[in-house]
């Protein structure tokens, strides 16, 4: 292990920096912003919750993070700094000595992360090799703690079977003991529990939540359900459209959203239904319209044409407006606490 | 396993026989071997004499009946022609067929592999165009053709290589080897050459697209952000999938060169099985062309064989169950 010297700058430095972030695609019609000044910061031992809808860039966000986009995708500006270190602009080689060691990631879907061909053992050992100079016997030693430690059963069976035979529950715990193999600073989990049924996703849940708080790691959760991040997250980023619309403490974004976005979404809930007294069989409520394809994104504030307090200003770039400590919204007319959205979306259930 | 086995002899038995039934109607409907065997001068009496001594006097059923009963014993008939066991006639000459084919395919993993891996990583360099572009040319140029113009370029214009036959051989384990003599080898490698362009274009091929689907999955940026090497995600984690499909066409392609060898044999005056199955052909001498064809059956459950082995031992995922797949 190769502890980074933490930045001597006022001593204050967070686990993870990121500041105007973003990541564009190069394509036919010219190039798409697919991440788009995405700024967040994330301390040891925290967990941030990533949320948006499929295509608002939120994978991205992570892939940018440890520099795995692929071509004709590129890293196009901003700042990754970790331990107060900048991550930008570094040789492939540093990338590679700190991926799958300093950072980890987790994917999707646990049927497909895993090579199907190759042995556990195999696919565990070759994440230490690639990082410490240990025989084969130590690494097999830490690959057989780490499952033990993500709670599967007779670890030293399983390390010797071939990812077929195991569940999608089981592969997805080896996906996560592999990213806990060389005790990452921070975790990058790309929607890890969406392939999975219910009461498995809420012990990996538990599980990423208590391994995490235990070492220090810090964790980016990103996920399209909002009740995961309730139960999981310290703080919550909501995207829209490649920028982070929303960013506070959970607390604050759930309960007192200020952007119209992230009141849509909470609406859209069916917990916010019941709260609202929802009756059987109507419809909940639901944002109008759909998110805009990144090749033909609205002038200014992304939002505007779904939002029912838009105006001639949202054509403009909207500002960062910070509502309450901690609490940042990207809009020209953020909500007051508790204001529910204006007459047009709610009577959005009686649209065909 | 020991039930997969017994299995696939069952298998190679049942399609033994349906050939050997196919082709000895076949032979029967082309022409009579006596008309090619017996002097147009000779009195009836004559030609009765050689038709008895063959057993071609007696109906069709009749003869396939004594056919099979000879070859349960191993015993699968004499030529017409040479009056030697058809069998013998056809071992003797397998090992040139067999050396040529080996080669050709060695030329095709060997060549085929890496070129179709540099294709796939990197579609749009000029080198993996052109490698692509070349495989389309192996695949459509007609063999006898490219024969021909290799023997034009290196034997005649550039006389770096003879033109055709087997040259001089040594002998290994009783059989007549080209590559082990000194001058064998330059005999072997146009015609092997040629035999394996298609294959080879083949292989490019199915390496390159493998290539580029692997490239895609998640468990490859899995590995890279494992921080893993790319010399170990492209040499395990890549290859070790495609070579899943390559295994298994590679293996199959090595019972038509064995097959199809017949185009690059006449070309190169190679004297191996295509040839003397091209001239049994000619003078109808049935027993040699139900023999060698027998034979190629019998070489190509063996092959396909030996491939699914590999590709069992390649692909956890396959089991060489007994029963029904599951």
């Amino acid at each position: 292990m190769t502890p980074i010297p933490p930045s001597t700058a006022g001593g204050t430095e967070p686990l993870l920096r990121v500041e105007h972030l973003s990541t564009r695609f190069r394509s036919r019609g010219g190039e798409v912003t697919a991440v788009d000044d995405v700024g967040f910061e994330l301390a040891a031992g925290e967990v941030l919750g990533l949320v948006g809808e499929s295509g608002c860039g939120k994978s991205m966000t992570g892939y940018s993070l440890i520099d795995l986009v692929d071509p004709p995708g590129y890293v196009a500006g901003g700042s990754v700094r970790l331990h107060g270190r900048e991550l930008r602009g570094l040789p492939p080689k540093a990338w590679r000595a700190l991926r799958g060691d300093r950072i980890a990631m987790i994917f999707q879907d646990p049927m497909l992360t895993l090579n199907p061909v190759l042995r556990i053992d195999t696919q565990m050992v070759e994440t230490v090799l690639a990082h410490r100079r240990v025989g084969r016997a130590e690494a097999l030693a830490r690959a057989l703690d780490a499952l033990e430690r993500v709670g599967i059963p007779a670890a030293t069976e399983r390390l010797r079977s071939y990812p077929h035979q195991l569940s999608g529950g089981m592969r997805q715990r080896v996906a996560i003991a592999i990213a806990l193999l060389n005790q990452p600073d921070l975790i990058i989990a790309d929607e890890p529990t969406t392939a999975l049924d219910v009461t498995i996703q809420a012990q990996i849940l538990y599980e990423m939540q208590t391994l995490c708080r235990e070492a220090g790691t810090g964790l980016i959760w990103i996920t399209h359900d909002l009740s995961v991040v309730a139960g999981l997250a310290d703080r919550v980023c909501v995207m829209y459209a490649g920028r982070i619309v929303e960013q506070g403490s959970t607390a604050q974004v759930l309960e007192r959203p200020a952007h119209p976005y992230t009141r849509g979404l909470l609406d859209a809930t069916p917990a916010a239904a019941l709260a609202r007294g929802h009756r059987r069989g109507e419809p909940l409520r639901q944002i109008p319209g759909s998110a805009p394809p990144l090749s033909a994104l609205p002038v200014g504030c992304a939002f505007h044409p779904r939002c029912p307090r838009a105006d001639e200003r949202c054509m403009q770039t909207p500002p960062r407006v910070a509502t309450a400590a901690g609490q940042e919204v990207l809009c020209w007319h953020p909500l007051p606490p508790g204001a529910s959205l204006t007459a047009p979306a709610a009577d959005i259930g009686a649209r065909p | 396993m020991t039930l997969f086995l017994l299995r696939r002899l069952l298998q190679t038995a049942q399609v033994l026989f349906v050939m050997s039934l196919l082709v000895f109607v076949g032979v029967y409907a082309i022409g009579n071997p006596l008309d090619m065997l017996v002097d147009p001068q000779a009195t009836a009496a004559d030609t009765a004499r050689v038709a008895a001594a063959l057993g071609l006097d007696q109906p069709l059923w009749v003869q396939y009946w004594r056919f099979l009963g000879n070859a349960l014993q191993g015993d699968l008939g004499t030529s017409f022609l040479h009056g030697t066991p058809a069998l013998q006639l056809i071992v003797q000459r397998l090992p040139a067929t067999l050396e040529l084919a080996v080669s050709a395919l060695l030329i095709a993993v060997l060549l085929g592999i890496p070129l179709g891996l540099w294709a796939g990583l990197r579609p749009d360099s000029f080198g993996g165009r052109t490698i692509m572009a070349g495989s389309i040319l192996g695949f459509s140029l007609p063999t006898f053709w490219v024969g021909l113009m290799l023997i034009m370029v290196f034997s005649v214009h550039l006389g770096w290589l003879p033109s055709g036959g087997r040259g001089p051989t040594r002998e290994f384990l009783g059989l007549e080897w080209s590559l082990l003599a000194p001058d064998g080898w330059r005999h072997l490698l146009l015609p092997a050459l040629n035999l394996a362009l298609f294959k080879l274009a083949l292989m490019i091929r199915l390496t390159q697209s493998g290539t580029r689907e692997a490239l895609l999955q998640d468990y490859v940026r899995f590995a890279r952000a494992k921080g893993l090497p790319p010399r170990r995600v492209v040499g395990v984690h890549v290859l070790k999938n495609i070579m899943i499909p390559v295994v298994t066409v590679a293996g199959l392609e090595f019972g038509t060169l064995i097959a199809f060898s017949v185009v690059t044999e006449s070309i190169f005056a190679w004297p191996g099985i295509g040839k003397l199955l091209l001239d049994s052909i000619g003078q109808l001498d049935r027993p040699v062309v139900v023999a060698y064809l027998l034979l190629i059956v019998f070489i190509y459950t063996l092959i396909s064989l030996v491939a699914d082995l590999i590709y069992a031992a390649l692909d956890p995922r396959v089991r060489l169950a007994g029963g029904q797949a599951a």
